[in-house]
């Protein structure tokens, strides 16, 4: 159960940062955009490996290496989520030195300014 | 108008897409394909108790390597386009209270000693490189905000960072000639998992990620904030 | 139960703070809600056994991705015009256009 509304509230936080990315002319409202599809991209893909009953990938006395494959989530979606989380953020960085790059060129943050290259 | 209507049009097309893609989602039951094979044989083949540490280091060990590459290039481009930084008009803000800065100077040094602890015991607990190095990040930040004037030393960063990533290359070359292929951490003993001291190589690969992540992310901040009274002092008007 | 209850609390709020980062009419508002999508996402990822993905949402997601957008705003606002940074008059000086 949980699997599904995790997965839902994924798919619709992916709607809403493509709404903003689209629909907003302000560039630091498109970047938060860009953040928020990022999260939701992470849910999706962490609640796909997740199994219902299951604990957390941790080989312990809890867990014994035996029992292990039949008692945990799995751990490949997790550990691909986790550097895709670090690099969301390094991208996010160089989106935002962009932006002030092209307001200090401009003093403007509104995208129509920038008209260089349109026909 | 037709701007509008087009954002609609994309966004109800990819809302019915994900949608049918929701409609047919069964959740899983059981672990297949790879995932069975490092549960099973996970702890014992590499000795490391944490199985998303093991994938991440060892068995998807490239996938860290391009990772660690991507933010490199990243940390090297904004370095690059703020380095004619500082100078712009204004001043740099209030100077921080008294709470902050003895805050800061009380608090930097655990948490430093936290991010160290994460990154050593990624292989035993939940955590590992990236979530120490952005707790070290954390403490550079800290001390940041509490003293603002201090030059930050950027050649020790960027000395560590680079040590750091060239050490773990070293590592991954060793792994070809003493044991598996590229990045096994067989080169030393696996150990018995559980034990501080196990999993072969991978706390010293972690150790160096977390550093070479820690410093890279500090260096970004501190570019990002690229403070009048920090490192670059002339003025630049035009870029 | 228990859990289910807390996976709909934090799920809606997420989609709260979601609509607020997204719709939001000061872009301060916008990015402190974006910072609060992302430790609600962290509490999903306890619910889900990921652990691991938690720790590394919460420090990077919630702390530096905040700290890095004020950082740049406020480097921003020392460059441009006062009036460009609100949407609402972006919005209803070019219409038209």
């Amino acid at each position: 159960m949980i699997e599904v509304i995790t997965l839902a509230a994924g798919f619709l936080l992916i709607l809403i940062g493509l709404y903003a990315i689209l629909a907003r002319r302000h560039i630091l409202r498109m970047i938060i955009g860009f953040s928020v599809f990022d999260t939701g991209l992470h849910v999706v893909m962490v609640s796909l490996g997740s199994i219902r009953g299951r604990t957390a990938p941790i080989v312990d006395d809890a867990v014994p290496a035996i029992q292990a494959i039949n008692r945990v989530a799995d751990p490949v979606p997790q550990a691909l989520v986790l550097t895709a989380i670090v690099i969301g953020l390094g991208i996010t960085a160089l989106m935002l030195t962009f932006a002030l790059r092209m307001a200090r060129s401009r003093r403007s943050l509104d995208i129509r300014s920038y008209k260089d290259l349109k026909w | 108008m037709v701007r509008k209507l087009g954002i609609l049009l994309v966004v109800l097309s990819v809302g019915g897409i994900l949608g049918l893609l929701f409609a047919a989602y069964t959740p899983v039951t059981e672990l297949s394909g790879p995932a069975a094979h490092y549960a099973r044989h996970g702890a014992e083949e590499l000795g490391s108790a944490n199985l998303v540490t093991a994938v991440v280091v060892t068995y998807r060990g490239l996938d860290t390597l391009g990772e660690v590459v991507v933010l490199f290039l990243a940390a090297t481009v904004i370095g690059l386009l703020l380095r004619n930084a500082g100078g712009e008009r204004g001043a740099a803000g209030l100077p921080p209270s008294e709470i902050l800065s003895t805050g800061a100077a009380l608090l930097a040094p655990l948490v430093i000693l936290l991010g160290v602890f994460i990154f050593l015991h990624g292989h035993l607990t939940p955590g590992g490189g990236f979530q120490g190095g952005a707790v070290i990040a954390v403490a550079a930040l800290l001390q940041m905000l509490g003293k603002p004037g201090t030059r930050s030393s950027g050649r020790i960063l960027h000395l560590v960072e680079s040590v750091s990533g060239l050490t773990y290359l070293a590592l991954g070359i060793l792994g070809i000639f003493l044991a598996g292929g590229f990045l096994d951490n067989r080169i030393l003993d696996t150990g018995i998992p559980g034990r501080l001291v196990s999993a072969g190589a991978i706390p010293i690969i972690y150790s160096l990620i977390g550093l070479k992540v820690g410093t890279e992310l500090a260096g970004i901040l501190g570019g990002l904030r690229g403070e009048a009274g920090g490192r670059n002092l002339e003025e630049s008007p035009h870029d | 139960m228990m859990e289910t209850a807390i996976a709909v609390v934090a799920g809606a709020g997420m989609l709260a703070g979601a609509l607020v980062a997204v719709m939001g009419r000061e872009v301060v508002t916008a990015v402190i809600a974006a910072g609060v999508v992302s430790l609600l996402a962290s509490i999903l990822y306890l619910l889900l056994s990921a652990p691991d993905v938690a720790m590394t949402e919460a420090a990077i997601g919630s702390g530096l991705t905040t700290v890095i957008f004020l950082f740049v705003l406020h480097r921003i606002r020392q460059v441009t015009e006062p009036g460009e940074l609100n949407e609402k008059e972006i919005r209803e000086s070019q219409d038209g256009a």
